[in-house]
């Protein structure tokens, strides 16, 4: 591969009160374009996002991050009780820009998300559309090399999505490194180049996208993606 | 009984100059007090909701027991510190309205931390991550979770006032009750109603219940406006 990987996870594993949530994980995310991440509730994706992110620390292996800002869009937008324009400034803050710079950005960012008009309103009084549309303004705003976003649209309406998918896949042409966590295997088809597919903190399978979504090798992925649950599929078999 | 109240009608009616000067010491010392108390507090129960150390859970316990702490032992040691043959006896405070307010800030300034901390702490709960994840340093998270729950932290605020403005214990034994010096509303309640002009004692409690009510009102009037804007 000519681009470095963005991230490479080796054998991490981590233990929450006795019970492994990533089990030896190893994984690597491509330098650029977008790598979705999928898997069934409890399968470690959250997680994952947030040993990347040095939110958690694994308990084994290794984290290795190409260098750069990172953005974290939460699937809940966090947001202060402040004005629009102050919570863009809040991610700028610690990236040492002039002011001008930032000023700059952050115009810039409330124009491309169509917020500029309220850019002085309180940003918690917004809808959840605009207040994740701000969010991601933020991360667009701080140009980021590595972008973690954990299920961004699974409280959206179909064009709030869309907005936000189409900054998520303008973002990725302009060269940052994308890692999308999402049950929304549309928006997987619609967005991303590679596909990976986590079962019980592992692994189970990655590829290219169409690959991976219609035609999975492992009996992991074949479960999740027609939606079977384990169980049915252990009884079938035996 | 009727004559007492008709002395009090009269003695609030014409705002006894006595009674306006007691008032206002009361108010000055106590403000001042829970100034000293938010400056300090706040900052201290923010950073103790968002730092990560070693006996976090000790100091936290310390600090919820330090809210009940009984103002006339917090009176008694700070008397020892300013007494003549204290530590900071030469500073000559004891029996000054400034010991006073040093007196109520020591009885504000754990119970707004303590306070700040459980608010911030439910602040953090919903934007903490966020933060870690924007690489602000800890001081930097505690200031914005603070400038977001600021419209919560006026409770903080009301009680340590409440609790400055009514407590006796800690000014009556650090300020001495001495008469147009350090005579508070409550130690003047509870002076003359031992001497018995109940008149001048009940006069004192309708302007204190009255200034407590009035600073309490003014408070919520404020939170209603900054809560309408920023939800």
């Amino acid at each position: 591969m000519s681009v470095p990987h963005a991230v490479e996870l080796e054998n991490v594993g981590l233990t929450r009160n006795g019970r492994p949530i990533l089990d030896r994980l190893s994984l690597t995310v491509a330098g650029e374009g977008i790598t979705a991440l999928i898997g069934p509730n409890g399968a470690g994706k959250s997680v994952s996002l947030r040993v990347i992110d040095g939110l958690l620390r694994p308990d084994t292996g290794s984290v290795r991050l190409a260098p750069g800002p990172r953005a974290f869009v939460f699937q809940r937008p966090a947001l202060v009780r402040a004005s629009a324009r102050a919570n863009l400034a809040l991610g700028l803050a610690p990236l040492k820009l002039s002011r001008r710079e930032r000023a700059e950005r952050i115009e810039a960012a409330l124009a491309r998300v169509g917020l500029s008009e309220r850019a002085d309103d309180a940003a918690t009084r917004f809808s959840g559309g605009e207040q994740q549309r701000l969010v991601l303004a933020r991360a667009w705003a701080m140009r980021p090399e590595l972008l973690l976003l954990d299920e961004p649209t699974a409280s959206l309406d179909p064009a709030a999505t869309e907005t936000i998918e189409s900054l998520i896949a303008e973002m990725a042409r302009a060269g940052t490194a994308v890692l999308l966590v999402s049950h929304n295997l549309g928006q997987v088809a619609r967005l991303a180049d590679e596909t990976v597919v986590l079962a019980a903190g592992r692994v189970v399978e990655t590829g290219p996208t169409r690959t991976v979504l219609f035609s999975p090798r492992t009996i992991e992925a074949r479960a999740y993606l027609t939606g079977e649950l384990p169980w049915t599929s252990f009884a079938a078999a035996s | 009984m009727s004559q007492t109240f008709q002395e009090t009608f009269s003695r609030l009616w014409t705002l006894d100059r006595d009674v306006l000067a007691i008032a206002w010491l009361s108010l000055r010392v106590s403000l001042t007090a829970v100034g000293i108390g938010l400056l300090l507090g706040i900052p201290l129960g923010a950073l103790i909701a968002v730092a990560r150390f070693p006996g976090r859970g000790v100091v936290v316990g310390l600090l919820n027991a330090f809210m009940g702490l009984p103002p006339v032992i917090v009176g008694l040691v700070l008397y020892l510190l300013l007494s003549r043959s204290g530590p900071f006896g030469a500073l000559g405070l004891l029996f000054t309205p400034s010991a006073m307010v040093a007196a109520q800030a020591l009885l504000a300034t754990p119970l707004v931390a303590a306070l700040t901390r459980q608010v911030i702490a439910d602040a953090e709960a919903h934007l903490g991550e966020q933060l870690r994840s924007l690489r602000l340093s800890a001081p930097r998270r505690a200031g914005v979770l603070i400038y977001d729950a600021r419209f919560s932290l006026v409770t903080a605020a009301l009680a340590a006032f409440g609790r400055a403005i009514s407590e006796i214990g800690a000014v009556l034994v650090v300020g001495g009750n001495i008469d147009g010096h350090t005579r508070t509303m409550t130690t003047a309640i509870s002076l003359e109603t031992q001497k018995g002009d109940l008149s001048l004692a009940l006069a004192l409690g309708a302007v204190l219940m009255a200034l407590v009510l009035a600073v309490n009102a003014a408070a919520a009037i404020l939170r209603g406006h900054a809560v309408r804007a920023y939800g």
